[in-house]
């Protein structure tokens, strides 16, 4: 199994994130989808971003700052070049998750939240993917994998890391 | 034989999973090697997720199936002669003889896996519509009688009568009323409602608008997990399909009703799956649960009165109204009527959907359909109703699966998801992971949840190391007792469950016996 499609993303300007603002600002409680779409447009959500978002919704940089930091997604520094989301919730516990977690951690050096030093991966724990019946499971750039083992994310990992070399 | 075949390989996410997206491509290469044309539909998945990718081929006597095929076994397969319906030791006849499928009451999800997802004539012409059409011709009383009579009680984990919400929204006062289906489908060993609207959209989106019939509402919103893109990407796409086809819009069928319906994905947040967090969420806030009163069916989205149902339980609703009530209550036990849709997952042989009227065994479900555990050790436990359910020690299996029984044991049936493990698990490491879960998710608001959940964590790592176990033991029994009695909603104060049923049935792997140092 291969990673899923890689997203590029435009370098932040405050011009640009008024005109994705722009788009839904008619919306009802519009603030979260707001926030979704900077982050897919910039891949994180810059700090500028964050007072002119309060601003067009008439709200504080403080309700604003609350909500971002309330929430897992978002992020408000740029990712790896891949992002790797490994289940952590019972299922997959049951069929060896724990273990995976620590073959992950180990092999890339890095603990959940963290970025590899050269930039290649994103590593993130997850609470539940839907795939239960085929634990333990990843989510490797939106493409959901299942029946993972060691081997698996091993293949995965190279695969980044060659990418980014 | 020639002609077009038609061959379907499920399109969701757990069979694309496990790598059905090649096995589609290498049928499409081997076919056009012998010659043969093929129609590839990316079906549902007919919830046998064991045999996944589990691809069909249509023949006269009806659609046969082979699983789980792996990219490599597809040269072999065709060469057997699959595409006429050849034998081969991945061949397991007829689908729907199957006997973990046979065997199964499919309502709610008659049409996963039968169908084309996003066609919008196969919905129709596999009995979809039956349902709007007849509430179409109802009043907005009569509806909500059907849904109360039904006995459908919610799906999404607290079993309240769907009915007696739905009238209170319909007797609310307000200007406007709206429709809130929750698809945050977070707790572990649950994949329904992923699959239903990957599967079979169109169910919901018809649920939803007899919904808006029933209370008048115009609106609906359906809040979806963004660890869910798939379904996502499937609902949006149905919901642009139902406003071409005139179920959604300005004139729902060409009556004089509107309803639309718009999708709001969450971020990452657990605790969003909370009715009150969830519509704190939607309307862009931090998912901060609300005190209740108000109810959300009398103050809920935007302030407005709200239905908020969960996936499942709005799905029920099109078969209630196009088979009548009394056929969904004739189905079930006592006062849970109708069918469940079980999920069996973690280390089961066997793991998948099973829809069934309640009533079934949790040892029907999970040795029954599931075949024990997939590592083939003994079942050490189960863990029923997500993850804050309580565990269940093996001598449990002759439990009933309806919501009284489950009470009575101190369990919950939840969202119908059976987590099972094995003998190799360490029940003290989960009661653990039960806490450490609360601390992670909690929203912050009430003290019992946020505190507790940090506190019960080192409690926990306390009595595993061996450090005055006594009265660490007696400490983690009444922070249990606080936080189920003085918590808001049911994630501070139903985290104990599990933490509790450790205690009772696995004591022994809490104070060391296999994690401890003394």
């Amino acid at each position: 199994m291969q990673w899923g499609a890689r997203r590029s993303y435009e370098a932040f300007s405050p011009e640009r994130a008024g005109e994705v603002i722009a788009l839904r600002s008619s919306e009802r409680g519009p603030l979260i989808e707001i926030l979704r779409d900077l982050q897919a447009t910039f891949g994180y959500l810059d700090p500028a971003a964050t007072p002119i978002v309060a601003e067009a919704l008439n709200l504080s940089e403080a309700e604003v700052y609350g909500v971002i930091s309330f929430y897992a997604d978002f992020r408000t520094e740029p990712a790896g070049r891949r992002v790797l989301q490994i289940c952590r919730a019972e299922a997959c516990q049951a069929m060896g998750a724990e273990k995976l977690c620590a073959h992950a951690r180990k092999r890339l050096g890095v603990d959940f939240g963290s970025t590899t030093p050269d930039g290649a991966i994103t590593l993130l724990e997850v609470f539940c993917l839907g795939n239960c019946a085929l634990s333990p499971a990843v989510l490797a750039d939106g493409q959901l994998i299942g029946r993972v083992d060691d081997s698996t994310l091993d293949e995965l990992i190279e695969a980044a890391e060659l990418a980014s070399r | 034989m020639s002609g077009l075949t038609t061959v379907f390989v499920p399109g969701d996410a757990a069979a694309r999973s496990v790598g059905a997206d090649a096995v589609a491509q290498r049928l499409e290469t081997e076919a056009g090697r012998i010659g043969r044309q093929l129609r590839i539909v990316r079906n549902g998945s007919r919830g046998m997720l064991f045999l996944e990718p589990l691809v069909e081929v249509a023949t006269e006597a009806g659609r046969l199936a082979y699983g789980p095929v792996a990219p490599e076994d597809v040269a072999g397969l065709v060469e057997a002669g699959m595409l006429d319906g050849g034998e081969h030791p991945l061949a397991h006849g007829l689908t729907e003889q199957i006997d973990y499928f046979a065997r199964q009451t499919r309502l709610t999800f008659a049409r996963v896996g039968l169908t084309d997802p996003l066609s919008f004539d196969d919905y129709e012409a596999n009995g979809g519509l039956a349902g709007v059409r007849k509430a179409l011709e109802l009043t907005p009383e009569a509806i909500v009688a059907e849904v109360t009579d039904s006995g459908l009680r919610g799906r999404g984990g607290a079993g309240f009568p769907a009915g007696i919400k739905w009238r209170t929204v319909l007797g609310a006062p307000g200007k406007e009323r709206l429709v809130c289906c929750n698809a945050d489908e977070g707790d572990s060993g649950t994949f329904a409602d992923r699959m239903l609207i990957e599967g079979d959209p169109f169910l919901l989106i018809e649920a939803m608008v007899i919904a808006g019939l029933a209370v008048a509402a115009t609106e609906g919103y359906v809040y979806l997990r963004s660890e869910y893109p798939q379904a996502a990407a499937m609902l949006r796409a149905a919901i642009h399909l139902a406003h071409e086809h005139g179920l959604l819009g300005a004139s729902v069928l060409g009556s004089d009703h509107a309803f639309d319906i718009f999708v709001r994905v969450g971020a990452g947040s657990y605790i969003c799956g909370e009715e009150t967090a969830m519509l704190e969420s939607l309307e862009g806030r931090r998912g901060v649960v609300r005190a209740k009163p108000p109810l959300p069916a009398i103050a809920g989205l935007f302030g407005c009165p709200t239905i908020v149902n969960n996936v499942l339980t709005l799905a029920a609703v099109p078969e209630i109204l196009a088979g009548g009530a009394a056929a969904y209550a004739d189905l079930g036990t006592g006062r849970s009527r109708g069918t469940q849709v079980f999920q069996l997952a973690g280390n089961i042989r066997c793991g998948g959907i099973v829809e069934t009227a309640f009533g079934v065994t949790l040892g029907g479900l999970v040795e029954g359909f599931g075949g024990g555990t997939a590592s083939g050790r003994p079942i050490r436990a189960i863990q029923a109703g997500g993850p804050l359910g309580s565990y269940l020690p093996a001598s449990e299996l002759g439990l009933e699966m309806d919501y009284e029984a489950f009470s009575g044991a101190d369990a919950m049936l939840g969202h119908g998801g059976i987590v099972v493990f094995d003998d190799t698990v360490d029940m003290g490491l989960q009661a653990r992971f039960a806490m450490e879960f609360c601390a992670i998710e909690s929203c912050g608001k009430c003290t019992p949840c946020r505190v507790g959940a940090v506190r019960g964590v080192e409690v926990i790592d306390k009595i595993r190391a061996g450090i005055e176990v006594e009265a660490n033991l007696e400490l983690l029994e009444d922070l249990c007792e606080t936080m189920t009695d003085g918590s808001l909603c049911a994630m501070g104060g139903l985290t104990p469950q599990p933490v509790l049923s450790v205690l009772q049935h696995f004591g022994g792997d809490l104070v060391g016996a296999r994690g401890g140092t003394n």
